[in-house]
């Protein structure tokens, strides 16, 4: 009985549960909507709502899946797999014009958000579709910021993985390099590089990819130190394995999964770097849309009349950021191996 | 201090040496790796080819790479980091010296804020670890660190600017006028936005460390004597919880410069940050190796500072290197 009780109380009671649910989607969706409050308002009441909805959800959640049922990191998942199924689409979708200014002439400027209609999110002082800008903005966001991982995963891991097998002089000077390229602060760097760089999506995604590499770097060689001396890969060599064969097939599976989780951590905060850089006027340019420089466009006495140029990107960007800090939060915790010290 | 700890320092002090020598390298090929020829974007279309000539002279450009780096490096080691291609072609050095200050100011700030916001309710979530206070606390923290500093100073600004009037917008009181409260008035805003990415961090660190102590004998020895939970978590709990937050320090120092940098901007501020990035959008290249160099050199010697100083924060890891 003791041993019965606990779990019992552990599972919430369904009418709390479905009513917690049902409150706050009429909150959110009543908060979005109405046009009977002002902005501060409304926001408030649609942030409201998306507690409660969030608070009923993993109490649904729980009853269904259990108690380790984690209701942001899902909420996190869905947003992202909204995302990425948007930016495929996003050509094809039924969406207004994002950045010929020639064809919005008898648009209406700097529209608010009515999540209704042909401009669900209103529109900017060109009379170009927010929610289009934004996802074609999140393309672009997402395409350099992954790009940038993967080029900078690939790299580094494969320079600190032979760092830290062969050691010796190769070892010294890759840390020498490594360190170098840390002795400049991230941002920094990124500015340093847009003053003599083209602001083309490639570049970007290649300076971007400098701010990974000497923590993938490190992360690799001290993971493959530590496991290489390990029985294994003493046996492997023994039997006469090249040292490639070792690094590849012995060491890779065992590096592998820290770098890839470090790799998911590194991407939300690219994201963050490459909208700072736009945002600075220094990434990519306008009219191409991306997050930093829809939200730069909200500068000065803009964004004290209409705060949805800023909001509504700066939504898309908080989400984006916050779903894969969740993602890799999860990742981390599974797949990092506690005993590997950067 | 024993010869072997001055073995070290000396050790030390030739690795960063080696590191900014290399740096210093990086920071003039930016120059190299310039598209186009300065002296035609200085003099425009339609030169006199005997200007041109001299101009080119006068930048350098007519020598050696080596001999340009050389020439540059120890214009620089002696406080002579050239001029500004762009007019009015001021002193790259005079303009780095007095945008310092304000970065200083606005970064100290802004560290000292997040420390004295993250410290109280770290202790405060630590205490009630798993009330919902802890968790609202827990998520929100979790939250602030999503939100990158450009648009926190954003919205920042919506609220505490717009719509509440309580602070000035865009304008910088030097403190060398005087008057201190004006220069804090404007300052406060700039540096609370630096200082929330921070204080998220710190609250969710210190939290952490603070959960571990608090379940020690000792704690509840305190606490069976009867002092008050202030007492204990002030004076009995919270420097044995700190070393973490010590290391976290060293490591958001990079992130640290960065906001500064965005915020400088956002705000209008004449700090290093809105410096380098009006030099890097003109394509001043002088401008921009000039305050990277000094950013650079200001951070690695910092971080090295950092690094020392544990040794003398906890002596555990004193013993490991001597």
């Amino acid at each position: 009985m003791s041993d019965l009780a606990p779990r019992a109380r552990s599972l919430p009671p369904l009418p709390t549960a479905v009513s917690l649910t049902v409150a706050g989607l009429v909150l959110l969706v009543f908060g979005a909507t109405t046009p009977l409050l002002v902005t501060p308002a409304k926001t408030a009441v649609a942030l409201l709502g998306l507690g409660l909805l969030l608070a009923g959800a993993s109490r649904l959640g729980k009853r269904w899946a259990g108690p380790g049922f984690d209701v942001v990191f899902w909420f996190g998942a869905g947003w992202l797999l909204l995302l990425g199924l948007a930016i495929v689409f996003v050509p094809w979708l039924p969406l207004a014009e994002d950045r010929d200014v020639a064809t919005t002439v008898t648009e209406p400027v700097f529209a608010a958000p009515t999540f209704t209609g042909a401009h669900p999110l209103g529109t900017n002082g060109f009379g170009l579709d927010l929610l289009a800008r934004s996802l074609y903005g999140a393309r672009s966001s997402l395409l350099i910021s992954l790009s940038a991982v993967a080029v900078g995963t690939l790299a580094g891991g494969a320079i600190g993985m032979v760092a830290g097998y062969v050691r010796k002089t190769v070892d010294r000077a890759v840390g020498i390099a490594t360190n170098s390229l840390l002795a400049v602060p991230p941002l920094i760097l990124l500015i340093a590089l847009a003053t003599v760089l083209q602001p083309h999506p490639r570049n970007v995604a290649l300076s971007l990819s400098l701010l990974t590499i000497p923590g993938m770097v490190r992360l690799a060689r001290a993971t493959t130190m530590a496991h290489s001396n390990r029985d294994f890969v003493v046996a492997a060599r023994a039997m006469g394995a090249r040292r490639s064969r070792v690094l590849v097939r012995e060491l890779l599976p065992n590096v592998l999964l820290p770098v890839l989780s470090l790799a998911v951590v590194m991407i939300s905060v690219l994201i963050v770097a490459e909208a700072s850089l736009s945002f600075l006027g220094l990434g990519i340019q306008p009219p191409e849309p991306t997050w930093g420089n829809m939200i730069a466009e909200g500068e000065g006495q803009v964004f004290e009349e209409h705060p949805h140029i800023v909001l509504v990107p700066g939504a898309f960007l908080f989400l984006t950021v916050f779903a894969v800090n969740i993602v890799g939060e999860k990742a981390r915790g599974r797949w990092d191996s506690r005993s590997v010290k950067l | 201090m024993s010869t072997a700890v001055l073995r070290r320092l000396a050790q030390k002090a030739l690795e960063l040496a080696a590191v900014l020598l290399l740096a210093s390298v990086g920071v003039f090929s930016l120059a190299v790796l310039l598209p186009g020829d300065p002296a035609v974007d200085i003099l425009g279309a339609g030169r006199d080819p005997a200007e041109y000539a001299e101009l080119r002279h006068g930048l350098g450009l007519d020598q050696p790479l080596v001999t340009r780096y050389l020439d540059w490096l120890g214009g620089a080691l002696t406080g002579d980091l050239g001029h500004s291609v762009v007019p009015p072609q001021s002193e790259v050095t005079d303009r780095v010296l007095s945008a310092l200050p304000v970065s200083f100011e606005i970064a100290a700030l802004g560290l000292l804020l997040a420390l004295l916001i993250a410290v109280p309710t770290a202790m405060w979530s630590a205490y009630r670890e798993g009330s919902a206070a802890d968790r609202i606390l827990g998520a929100g923290t979790f939250g602030i660190l999503s939100v990158p500093s450009f648009l926190a100073g954003l919205l920042l600004i919506l609220v505490l600017v717009n719509s509440a009037g309580w602070f000035p917008r865009a304008e910088w009181v030097r403190l060398g006028d005087g008057d201190l409260l004006g220069n804090l008035h404007h300052a406060f805003l700039p540096a609370l936005t630096v200082a929330l990415a921070e204080l998220a961090m710190f609250t969710r660190v210190l939290r952490s460390d603070l959960i571990v102590t608090l379940r020690e004998d000792y704690i509840l020895a305190a606490r069976a004597k009867g002092m008050s939970p202030l007492r204990i978590l002030f004076s009995d709990a919270l420097r044995p919880s700190s070393f973490s937050l010590v290391t976290l320090l060293g490591l958001s120092l990079g992130r640290l410069i960065g906001s500064t940098v965005v915020v400088e901007y956002l705000f209008s501020l004449p700090g290093m940050g809105t410096l380098v990035v009006n030099a890097a959008g003109q394509g001043d290249y002088p401008m921009v190796q000039g305050a990277v160099l000094t950013i650079a050199v200001i951070y690695v010697i910092l971080n090295a500072g950092i690094d020392l100083s544990y040794g003398y924060l906890d002596p555990r890891t004193r013993r490991v290197h001597v």
